[in-house]
């Protein structure tokens, strides 16, 4: 240890000090750029919103400021969503319009991942595929409808290849664009490891590009039931799109809502089905970042 | 094998950028060797290729011109044999730190239980005991870049290429992380090729300096530091060391005001 020189001063630890002054918590304005409400108030926020339209619907519909063909009241809609249930024609519904989505949003995963991740891995393969899969996904899936219809007929394989090309090409380029966001260090570092290609390809970029996939799959899954509607309101018997359809034939308005409300409330399960895998599936990922 | 031979021997190895019709250069032909146990850092101006030169002896970027021999041997790929340290954190985020560092002996498909033991090994060399089973995002800067050496060092290498590998940690941190460089250069005999823009710590722990021109880099002076591998916090204080220090500085300085004068015409004539 070298002597201290006389102009440095050792300050001393300072101890209990009764008089410590509490410094007020002005961040937590929910309002103020930055600002970090409490859970508590988050949360009361979050309710409030829902609880405004809720009273909003019921302000006009009881009211009776718009005509129920237009807008039924909440207890006609929870009233036919009990008979829908009892009868057991939603629970029907429910079942193959998620068979469908599962059917044709499985479909477009197990075949877009791979070759989404070998375009993003290899220029050659890019080259090969990007530029038409690109071309494609601009295509909007409804004018395709009427080419599907020819091909496939209108049963169950016309609406889950509905979903499968609403969803394929998009995915493909999605998954690409992961891809190709791995750290090129990460590859670099494994090379210098001593990795050979077929395992930098196995051993780090698809390890690497699994919270970028998961990701994927969550957004994706979410144009599923935007397909999935389309495809079962153009033609069909069964369905959530469908049981819309149907109660639009007859105005009944309330049970457009029950289908459309449904609809919803499946859309956010799937959401936080996944919400919830991520961290446990991936624990290992750096929350907000790729890789 | 020839006894002379030098571990690294690198011959007019330059290398340009095609852009269009022009091309670049951004490293002129450039020759120098490592030799076995040897210590050598490269420092130089921001842009001036040293990180390029680097990544070409790794073998991650192609040369356009020259020749490079790791013990006689030519070499144009990446490979084991030559261990990386990068600037950046890239540690396998999946992998717990033992398999991190378990990673290069477990893709040349060496023994597990020799996998093993050089985890263990040189886990203990960069003083991680406790950290075998932790995941990269629960690991400090410095930490992360000691499991890096680690698994750098696990293959065995014959020479150790570094990067920077402490320009993105604070400056206690790297103190304590250049004297763990010293303590494992000092157990390890490990041959090393530092890319730093700190002078510091290219005193502090080379035994040979390179100084390099602003862009297209050059090697500009070679410098022999004789401070030997019994080096700690003390040397920093010598009278030596100051002179060093500001022979490299003084060398340096003249190239990092070409840099800015390089960048304010470009500005000037892009503006204009």
């Amino acid at each position: 240890m070298q002597a201290t020189p006389n102009d440095v001063h050792i300050l001393p630890a300072p101890g209990a000090s009764p008089t410590i002054v509490r410094a007020p918590r002005r961040k937590t304005n929910p309002f103020r750029l930055g600002g970090e409400p409490s859970p508590a108030l988050y949360r009361t926020l979050a309710i409030s919103t829902f609880a405004l339209v809720l009273a909003l619907w019921c302000f006009l519909s009881y009211g009776g400021k718009v005509s129920p063909l237009i807008l039924p009241t909440p207890s006609a809609v929870v009233e036919s969503a009990i008979r829908l249930w009892s009868a057991g024609e939603l629970w029907l519904d429910i079942k193959i319009s998620v068979f469908r989505i599962a059917a044709g949003f499985l479909a477009s995963a197990v075949l877009a991942i791979p070759l989404g991740i070998l375009i993003g891995a290899y220029k050659g393969v890019e080259a090969s595929q990007e530029p038409l899969n690109g071309f494609i996904r601009y295509i909007p899936v409804p004018a395709l409808i009427p080419l599907v219809m020819v091909a496939a007929g209108i049963g169950e394989p016309a609406k889950i290849l509905l979903i499968f090309l609403g969803t394929y090409f998009q995915m493909v380029i999605i998954v690409a664009d992961v891809t190709r966001l791995v750290p090129k260090d990460l590859l670099n570092a494994a090379r210098t490891l001593g990795a050979r290609p077929r395992q930098v390809l196995f051993n780090v970029l698809l390890p690497a590009t699994l919270p970028g996939l998961m990701e994927t799959c969550r957004t994706m899954i979410g144009w599923a039931w935007t397909y999935l509607v389309i495809a079962e309101v153009v033609a069909t018997d069964s369905g959530l799109g469908y049981r819309i359809m149907k109660a639009q034939r007859f105005l009944r308005t309330d049970e457009i809502f029950v289908g459309i409300l449904v609809l919803g409330l499946l859309g956010l399960a799937t959401d936080m089905i996944f919400k919830w895998l991520q961290p446990r599936l991936l624990s290992w990922a750096e929350m907000g970042r790729n890789g | 094998m020839n006894l002379s031979e030098p571990i690294l021997r690198v011959e007019n190895v330059s290398k340009s950028y095609k852009s269009g019709r022009d091309e670049t250069l951004a490293l002129e032909p450039t020759s120098f060797a490592v030799e076995e146990g040897e210590f050598v850092a490269i420092v130089g101006p921001s842009g001036c290729g040293k990180s390029t030169l680097l990544h070409i002896l790794g073998g991650l970027i192609e040369p356009t011109s020259g020749q490079m021999f790791l013990d006689g041997a030519e070499f144009f790929e990446a490979g084991p044999e030559r261990g990386m340290v990068f600037q950046a954190y890239t540690l396998f985020p999946w992998l717990s730190v033992r398999e991190n560092v378990k990673f290069g002996p477990r893709m040349q498909g060496l023994p597990l239980e020799e996998q093993e033991t050089r985890a263990s090994y040189f886990l203990d060399q960069v003083d991680l005991h406790g950290f075998h089973h932790h995941f990269p995002k629960q690991l400090s800067g410095g930490m992360r870049q000691r499991v890096a050496i680690a698994r750098a060092l696990a293959n065995k290498p014959r020479i150790l290429l570094m990067d920077e590998p402490f320009g993105a940690l604070d400056a206690q941190t790297r103190a304590i992380m250049q004297d763990l460089v010293l303590d494992i250069r000092k157990r390890e005999k490990t041959t090393a090729l530092l890319i730093t823009h700190d002078i510091d710590e290219a005193v502090y722990l080379a035994d040979r300096i390179f100084v390099m021109t602003a862009r297209p880099g050059r090697f500009k002076a070679e410098i022999a530091v004789p401070f030997g591998t019994d080096r700690d916090q003390a040397t920093r204080d010598a009278a030596e060391f100051f002179e060093l220090r500001k022979e490299v500085s003084h060398l340096l300085h003249d190239e990092g005001r070409k840099v800015v004068a390089a960048e304010l015409a470009t500005a000037v004539i892009s503006e204009g």
